[in-house]
């Protein structure tokens, strides 16, 4: 290996650390525009929906029980379960299943 | 001081699922980093630092093959990079008087699952919730991804397959509950769903990283509601409560 490992790492911690710092430091006060305030204010649901469906049937052997998961959790949370609950329904729904799909 | 430590405490219990999950991905994380060339305290130096499960992916590839340094410099920029609307999105969550130090801290970990509860809680930030999440998710993401450089996956699959919906069953239970209060967020958190699976699907899209087609769904999407429901303060308020 020509390039130093600690390198590496150091250049990636520094990047991460700087993407993740720069806008909480720079902006310090409310913002606004209503645009602006409306697009952060949806972000998060937008982007945890992305990053839920279709990920959750490649995470598990069997992607039906990754679909399973997502429709009992989302059930689950609907009636109001907590994160912890949904987070660990959504497992037992995933190991059960796999039981007898995989 | 009382109720800092209480909320600090609530940051652990919700923490608790975080850490769980990230100690099932960063065992795959480690092998990774193993085959990449990383001892156990690279691939925990790396975790503990970087904090991020497609970015350091990414980036033990870079390593793997002996690239320039300025590869993995743009490969972190790029998978990481939603991340800077994670901390746009949080600055809104700031009280205007939070101190520069709280800021630094609590960027240091913004990741997925940490910035989705942070966002969730009701009302401005208090710095001691991720803290406390920080708390126990950090040491679960490093010492995880160190065991896995040493042994591998000691875990049976049946166990990592179910583990590994831990994360995503947080999301859900973010997602779900505003979306029952608005049915505007329960039809974009729909259209999410549909997208993000079309452009899985799609040629020339889906051979772009997941980190990148997240950033722009989320762009395009969140962009088209801004425009057509603009959100009014008093929803917002509502949603938080």
């Amino acid at each position: 290996m020509k390039h130093n490992v600690y390198l590496y790492i150091a250049i990636m911690a520094i990047t991460s650390y700087l993407i993740r710092v720069l806008p909480l430091t720079l902006i310090r006060k409310q913002i606004k525009s209503k645009f602006l305030r409306s697009f952060l204010y949806y972000v998060p649901y937008v982007t945890l929906s992305v990053m839920t469906f279709p990920a959750i049937m490649n995470a598990t052997q069997s992607p039906i029980a990754g679909i399973c998961a997502l429709l009992v959790g989302i059930v689950a949370a609907w009636l109001g379960a907590g994160l912890f609950p949904v987070s660990v329904l959504c497992c037992v729904v995933v190991f059960v299943l796999e039981l007898f799909l995989v | 001081m009382n109720t800092n430590r209480q909320v600090f405490r609530e940051g652990i219990r919700d923490g608790i699922p975080i850490a769980l999950g990230y100690f099932a991905v960063s065992f795959s994380l480690g092998v990774a980093a193993r085959n990449a060339g990383l001892s156990a305290f690279q691939g925990f130096l790396a975790s503990l630092l970087n904090n991020a499960s497609a970015g350091e992916y990414a980036g033990f590839t870079v390593i793997a093959a002996d690239a320039a340094y300025i590869e993995i410099f743009l490969m972190t920029l790029i998978a990481n990079a939603r991340y800077l609307l994670m901390s746009c999105a949080l600055s809104q969550k700031f009280s205007q008087e939070t101190s520069l130090l709280h800021r630094l801290f609590v960027g240091f970990d913004i990741t997925d699952e940490i910035f989705g509860i942070t966002v969730a809680r009701p009302g401005k930030l208090n710095p001691f919730y991720t803290y406390g999440a920080m708390f126990v998710a950090i040491p679960a993401w490093s010492v995880g991804t160190a065991l896995g450089v040493i042994a591998g996956n000691i875990l049976p699959v049946r166990v990592v397959s179910a583990l590994s919906v831990a994360l995503f069953g947080m999301f859900i239970a973010i997602i779900i509950p505003p979306s029952r209060k608005n049915r505007v967020v329960a039809a974009f958190v729909g259209i999410s769903f549909l997208a993000s699976f079309t452009a899985s699907c799609l040629p020339l899209i889906k051979n772009l990283s997941e980190g990148t087609r997240t950033i722009i769904l989320t762009v395009v999407i969140a962009g088209l509601a801004a425009a057509l429901f603009p959100v009014e303060e008093e929803t917002e308020a509502q949603n938080e409560a």
